[in-house]
């Protein structure tokens, strides 16, 4: 049935509206900008994009707490932190180049879909110039992604998989922590000097891109070694009970059992292995032993006293005794009464390389400051010397082996740090083919203009 | 116009002025004002309202119309994704191709997993679309790596064969050289509206979307899904085999699904596959039910409610705040903020829970029955008495809500 009744009223009132409509934006000119939201006024915003939700939330909040800190240094409240052991002096304490730091957070849930969502309202409603944080690769790479097309700086928090400056490495993303190429090259060492060469190795993998490209470094390392590879069994995220993958282990002849797990499901793969009796096992005339390459506190104290003697490895430590950690750890300390872990401390660092690139290259513009970062040698931010590679935009610096503490003395001290691996043990090629060989580029900087 | 009677000539004319003035409408408050917070007139929210508001239309086709209640239809929306970002990898970056075959193979997903899943009705079915969901999640996630890329999610990357792609065409999605992600800003005094192409793109659909599942709501076949709703047994009875149109309305909104994800894809060139998992499937459920399952204009309604508070409460954290709460003296501004803090930034969902409860609860008929109560309400103070309602074509009354 058709029924609709115009008016002669009704058709000039519409007219004269839609009239209106049209002739607006003739009227009032949009804004202009060299670079996507280039900071007018005297502000600057930082776009803080971590997950407040979900498995890896603890890990989230203790990045957020470090970002914080990172502001109000930045702004020169506080007591300065790493700003005074920072071998760059550029950064004065007034903010960046004379705009005082804004910051926003936002919640990746850890879940790329919802971190693209939370970045896009960062970027297109609050003016964000760089979003810094996240605590999983796929999450990083998805935002990374999105900060190329966007045309804005991201600075990696926590991620380790090899892709996130290897096949997936983009030109306006920047990654501080290590990865799992160097987990495997930092361990090795250790490990034949505490194992020996002659040992069969078991590993359960988490089923996802970082456990498959942890899973490849760990083996080639301990390959080079004279280790055998019995097995790789992939575990799905999120299992809870890993029973029906530790009882094959016994039968298998290995005599080394390597988790490629993190956050939760470590915890729970360790404390099976270590209840269903593995470590007092011996096996071809060796004890049985238990090795979780990636470590975090969080994990750490989850499994509690389980992680006694096991080997991993870590990114940085509040325990190193260097003026740049002791600084960072006595201002976080005081703030919020408990060390940092190692995702704030990269989020830290990674907040204030931004800054420190911006007032060097004495603009915003997204590709000065990647050209300011590029190839920057630095100091003083606990992890020694240490270079911003331009080609693929990972850092190279010193790797921590760690151990679980036989006697820790409080929550915070159940790791304890082997070794210090030197830089040059863990570096490789850019165009090595565990990180995309010789097709990954970064691809041209974008500005968005 | 269009087939339609006047009444739903009139609303379909409301819903277009609506959705076309939303980037006005988002954005009640100026860029400098501290509400500004608020405002939710920016592209990508935008867009996700429209997308999501196709979602939840096709899904109240199948829920709101024969009542069964699929848990599964993220899949749909994954496969729909998925397709599109193989397009843009195989032939280029025009959403076109992508679009139209996202519609096809989750209509071809759909009629597999509900030949099998409509054999069983009422929890069984449910639980089997969850079961096939989880399963097409699982999939994505490890096993099927190469086609998706796992964890990290379908991109495009540069060596990637686009045969379709000119020298001259541009880098992200677009429709025939209309790019997506471009916007007008227009600056009025203070306020800044943003006009997206992908915005309006994602609108037009959502009207056609719209419109198609009125004509269905209207039409004789949409009289046989309510009858299976109302009474499956009895139809049997009289001798009617129900399941051809059960299967028709699960494919259906198994395609909405599909064209949402296209359109997810569409906007921003990513498949992750989290958008299958089984919290994207219950979301849908909640924004249906939110809104008021069975009516036309509230799994919309839910759907722009929920991510809304997704997107905006998520990001009001303690410094916000001690924005807004600075006039107060200092004991009681940390009362405050104390009492607040729970509901915001990562206790965005503590919020929507409550809201939903709330709901659930007072309006069982969703938004729409909350909406329908004002409008009562005002009515009956205008014109006391008088016939409350006047249909010459006796059109039955909406259903009440399912769990009624």
């Amino acid at each position: 049935m058709t029924n609709s009744n115009l008016t002669r009223r009704g058709v000039l009132k519409t007219g004269a509206v839609t009239g209106a409509g049209l002739a607006l934006p003739t009227i009032f000119t949009s804004r202009a900008s060299a670079f996507t939201n280039e900071p007018t006024g005297s502000t600057v915003k930082f776009g803080f994009n971590v997950p407040q939700t979900g498995p890896y939330a603890e890990e989230g909040l203790d990045e957020l707490r470090a970002q914080e800190l990172a502001v109000e240094h930045l702004n020169g409240m506080g007591d300065g932190g790493m700003l005074q052991t920072f071998s760059s002096k550029a950064l004065d304490g007034t903010g960046i180049l004379g705009k005082k730091v804004e910051f926003v957070t936002g919640d990746t849930q850890t879940k790329s879909d919802a971190a693209r969502a939370s970045a896009k309202s960062m970027i297109e409603k609050d003016g964000v110039v760089m979003i810094n944080g996240g605590s999983s690769s796929g999450v990083a790479v998805a935002v990374q992604g999105l900060c190329q097309e966007a045309g804005i700086i991201f600075m990696a928090g926590l991620t380790h998989s090899n892709d996130t400056t290897g096949k997936d490495r983009k030109a306006n993303g920047f990654r501080h922590f290590f990865n799992a190429y160097m987990s495997g090259a930092a361990l090795a060492p250790v490990l034949e000097k505490a194992y020996g060469t002659e040992r069969r190795a078991y590993h359960l993998t988490a089923d996802y891109t970082w456990g498959y490209t942890q899973q490849e470094s760990i083996q080639a390392s301990t390959e080079a070694l004279g280790w055998q590879t019995v097995n790789n069994v992939l575990t799905p995220v999120g299992a809870g009970d890993f029973s029906s993958y530790i009882t094959p282990v016994l039968q298998s002849g290995a005599d080394v059992l390597i988790l490629n797990h993190y956050g939760g499901d470590m915890v729970n793969s360790l404390t099976q292995a270590v209840q269903f009796g593995l470590r007092d096992k011996q096996v071809n005339g060796k004890n049985f032993e238990i090795v979780v390459p990636l470590y975090s506190e969080l994990m750490a104290e989850g499994a509690g006293a389980n992680i006694k003697g096991v080997y991993g490895s870590m990114n940085w430590n509040w325990q190193l005794q260097d003026p740049g950690t002791k600084a960072f750890v006595k201002s976080f300390g005081e703030k919020y009464g408990r060390p940092p872990s190692n995702s704030a401390h990269t989020c830290y660092v990674q907040t204030l390389l931004y800054a420190d690139a911006v007032a060097r290259a004495g603009s915003f513009n997204p590709c000065a400051v990647v050209e300011a970062l590029e190839d920057f040698d630095f100091d003083g931010m606990g992890n020694g010397p240490t270079t911003y590679r331009g080609a693929d935009h990972q850092c190279f610096k010193d790797v921590l082996v760690m151990k679980g503490a036989e006697n820790p003395t409080t929550q915070f001290d159940v790791l304890e740090i082997v070794e210090v691996t030197p830089r040059a043990q863990v570096e490789y090629a850019p165009d090595h083919p565990m990180f995309g060989g010789a097709e990954a580029s970064l691809g041209e900087c974008n500005d968005g203009a | 116009m269009f087939g339609l009677s006047a009444k739903d000539t009139r609303f379909l004319l409301i819903v277009v002025f609506l959705t076309l003035a939303t980037p006005i409408l988002l954005q009640p408050f100026p860029e400098t004002s501290s509400l500004a917070q608020f405002n939710a007139g920016y592209p990508d929210l935008m867009q996700k309202f429209a997308i999501f508001g196709i979602f939840a239309i096709g899904f109240n086709i199948l829920f709101g119309l024969t009542g069964y209640l699929s848990f599964g239809h993220a899949a749909f929306l994954g496969v729909g994704s998925y397709t599109v970002v193989w397009m843009y990898k195989l032939l280029g970056y025009n959403v076109l191709p992508g679009l139209v075959l996202a519609v096809i193979i989750s209509a071809l997903f759909a009629l597999l997993i509900g030949f099998i899943s409509l054999r069983r009705s009422g929890i069984y079915f449910s639980i089997l679309t969850l079961a096939f969901a989880q399963m097409s999640y699982n999939l994505a996630y490890s096993v099927l790596t190469p086609i998706t890329n796992g964890e990290t999610g379908l991109q495009v990357y540069s060596n990637d064969p686009q045969i379709l792609m000119g020298e001259n065409s541009p880098t992200s999605p677009h429709l025939f050289g209309l790019v997506m992600r471009d916007s007008v800003q227009v600056d009025v005094g203070g306020w800044l509206f943003t006009f997206n192409i992908g915005y309006y793109f994602c609108a037009i659909i959502a009207i056609l979307a719209f419109y198609i599942s009125l004509r269905i709501f209207r039409s004789p076949f949409g009289m046989m899904l309510r009858a299976i709703k109302t009474n499956q047994t009895r139809m049997n009875y009289t001798g009617l085999n129900s399941r051809p149109y059960t299967l028709a309305a699960f494919v259906i909104s198994g395609m909405y699904a599909g064209l949402a994800g296209g359109l997810l894809a569409s906007m921003d060139p990513l498949a992750g596959a989290e958008r299958m998992q089984w919290t994207a499937s219950g979301e849908v459920v909640l924004m249906t039910i939110l809104g008021g399952a069975g009516t036309l204009m509230g799994p919309v309604l839910g759907a722009g409610f929920i991510k809304y508070c997704e997107n905006i409460f998520s990001k009001i954290n303690d410094g916000v705040l001690h924005g807004w709460f600075a006039f107060m003296p200092d004991g009681l501004e940390d009362f405050v903020i104390a009492l607040i803090h729970p509901f915001v930034g990562k206790g965005w969902h503590l919020t929507l829970g409550i809201l939903f409860m709330l709901v659930v609860i007072f309006l069982p008929g969703g938004l729409v029955e909350g909406g329908q109560r004002l409008a009562r309400l005002f009515r009956r103070k205008r014109k006391a008495g008088g016939p409350s309602r006047k249909d010459p074509e006796h059109r039955p009354n909406p259903e009440p809500h399912v769990a009624e």
